[in-house]
């Protein structure tokens, strides 16, 4: 394989990109003004609620405690919440950091003692014993940070204490909701991760148009007719549009970072966030090619593009974010959701480089990466009518 | 049995090519010295591009063998390719790009060394007269100036072989007989150029030796002096009419 021809090549895509309005515009333009459009728009709802919200319990009451069991069932019997127990609060919190959970609520040692004291002493305050259940609410899910705390109260108190919603005084009192290291957010800082693949999923359309453009003008064969093989042709369209996702990836969080997004990670955090999308214009270039071998004019290619496109774009960016749980869980088998929920983990909650949901997610990303790519050359190779 | 002779420069031995049930080419065989031009005519539909499709490693023959300069075009395709100079039917070239950069990356896919590049890019659009529109897209160009720019990006790594797919459709007389002039250059300078046309006078114009092909098979072949003598014909276009008759072929 010649460097020199591959870097040609790759030159070559990149001036098509610059110098063609259309492409310039979808490539480049289009994060931009996206990210523009969202970071000004937005400031109401996140979207609809799904069908239920996952809470981790970290019962420090003792393992008998019958005060806390009737709570995690009535809890379980709303229908809004699953409950999940957990050992200990830092396996909990490690869990709420990485979405696995969108809650953790801590039942402290007291609290048995504190509902028999109320059950025992219902009129008199002077004889309860106070204790407060710490609740940590999921930053990058505004709808379950706003419905969990009326709900883990209302069940407090009207199913284990049985007070009615009125009362004004009870020996247990539930803590302010407490995001893990949050701050402030507003409802653009938890669309940012989507947008990350919502850009770079156009890529498909731009990569079907390229060889079924270079194949209708004859170009693709005339290039074969050189010293260059079809291994280097799409060893340059991958360089090429890896680079593009690259400044397509950079373009969305400058415009982000320009109008108050800030990711909540470390320059590491940063840079591998960035990587992971980098990663996914791979994928991109490999539906690319299946749509340049479906279609027979780059017209085709275009709409060929949107079988690839929309799935990705309602399942995996942060449009999933206003789905069904069904539709969520069938977000799962499209890569582009790995690339949002390993964005999310990053830069919303925090969650550690190294966690297992982030590390999971490169993985996936990588390796469905790849595999897309591969069979995107195979099938061009075979049935791409060059 | 085609004899492979020391100065060859392509032969083709009993070649084959199948589309299905269609024999495109039947049984080709030829020796092109080098340094000579020679002319592979025949109505649309003939097999003239497939053959060429065959001789630059695109597609692989159904039987028999094609090779250039020793090397086969299929098995040994890259290296084949590398004394290759292809100016396809199409006009194909890349819209975006100026008539110097279209050319300069097929010299960077043609292994031209970096310090000659330069130069080689100006010699050859200097020669298809294109100099003053160098820096130009090709996507405002006329389509004479594009089948130049076509012409040019065949011929800038300076190949031992050059292929010119109807090198002079759309040209006005002034490019046509610019490019004849070019080509007859390249005869000069020992290049060997296979060349595939439907104009008759450019055939009889440029070329040593013609082959008429038809329904994939050579049919006739020799000087155009000899052909025109053989069949007792004004011109060449009356003995191409003569072998190939008056029915109008469409393209498969």
């Amino acid at each position: 394989m010649s460097l020199h021809r591959v870097l040609a090549l790759a030159e070559k895509e990149w001036k098509r990109t610059v110098r063609e309005p259309a492409v310039l515009f979808m490539i480049i333009l289009f994060p931009v003004m996206m990210t523009l459009a969202f970071g000004a728009s937005f400031g109401a709802t996140a979207g609809s609620q799904p069908a239920t919200f996952t809470v981790a319990a970290v019962d420090l009451s003792g393992a008998n405690s019958s005060a806390s069991t009737q709570f995690m069932q009535a809890l379980g019997a709303t229908g809004v919440v699953k409950v999940h127990s957990y050992q200990s609060n830092g396996t909990a919190q490690s869990a709420l950091s990485q979405g696995q959970v969108q809650a953790v609520l801590v039942i402290p040692p007291s609290f048995d003692t504190s509902v028999q004291s109320y059950l025992v002493h219902p009129s008199q305050p002077g004889m309860w014993v106070n204790s407060t259940l710490p609740l940590y609410l999921d930053k990058a899910s505004l709808v379950s940070a706003q419905l969990l705390p009326s709900v883990v109260r209302n069940v407090l108190t009207s199913s284990v204490l049985g007070i009615k919603q009125d009362a004004a005084l009870s020996p247990v009192g539930l803590s302010d909701p407490s995001m893990v290291e949050v701050t402030s957010q507003t409802v653009f800082d938890t669309f940012v991760p989507g947008l990350f693949a919502f850009a770079s999923i156009f890529l498909i359309m731009m990569v079907g148009q390229s060889f079924t453009g270079d194949r209708e003008s004859g170009m693709l064969r005339r290039v074969l007719t050189t010293p260059t093989s079809a291994s280097e042709i799409m060893t340059a369209q991958v360089l090429s549009y890896l680079l593009i996702g690259a400044v397509q990836a950079l373009l969305v969080l400058g415009t982000a970072y320009a109008l108050g997004y800030r990711p909540d990670t470390g320059a590491p955090g940063v840079v591998l966030g960035l990587l992971i999308a980098v990663v996914f214009s791979v994928c991109n270039v490999g539906f690319g090619l299946i749509a340049a071998t479906l279609a027979r004019s780059a017209g085709g290619a275009t709409g060929i593009s949107f079988i690839f496109l929309l799935p990705q774009m309602f399942l995996g960016t942060y449009v999933g974010m206003a789905l069904s749980g069904s539709a969520q869980a069938a977000g799962r088998f499209v890569p582009s959701f790995y690339v949002t929920d390993a964005l999310n983990s990053l830069f919303t909650r925090g969650a550690d480089i190294t966690s297992t949901t982030v590390i999971t997610d490169l993985a996936v990303v990588t390796a469905s990466s790849f595999f897309i790519l591969a069979a995107g050359i195979l099938l061009f190779r075979k049935f791409g009518r060059v | 049995m085609q004899r492979e002779t020391a100065s060859s420069a392509i032969t083709i031995d009993g070649l084959t090519k199948d589309f299905g049930d269609v024999r495109a080419v039947d049984g080709l065989t030829l020796d092109i010295p080098e340094g000579e031009i020679f002319g592979l005519l025949g109505p649309n539909g003939s097999g003239k591009t497939t053959t060429i499709s065959c001789l630059t490693g695109l597609i692989q023959p159904t039987g028999g063998t094609a090779k250039v300069c020793g090397s086969d075009a299929w098995s040994e395709r890259s290296e084949a390719r590398k004394v290759l100079g292809v100016c396809p039917q199409e006009t194909a070239l890349y819209q975006y790009l100026t008539a110097e950069e279209n050319v300069a990356i097929f010299a960077e896919l043609c292994s031209v060394p970096k310090v000659e590049r330069s130069r080689r890019v100006d010699y050859v659009l200097e020669k298809v007269g294109l100099s003053e529109n160098a820096d130009r897209r090709v996507a405002k160009f006329s389509g004479g100036m594009k089948r130049r720019v076509s012409i040019a990006m065949a011929l800038v790594h300076d190949p031992k072989i050059v292929f010119l797919d109807e090198p002079t459709v759309g040209m006005d007389p002034q490019s046509r007989r610019a490019v004849w002039d070019f080509v007859m250059e390249l005869k000069d300078r020992g290049k060997t150029v296979l060349l595939t046309t439907h104009h008759m006078e450019e055939a009889e114009e440029l070329c040593d030796r013609v082959g008429v092909i038809d329904h994939g098979k050579l049919i006739e072949l020799g000087s155009p002096a000899d052909l025109k003598s053989k069949h007792q014909a004004r011109d060449l276009e009356d003995v191409f009419i003569t072998l190939t008759g008056r029915k109008i072929r469409e393209e498969a």
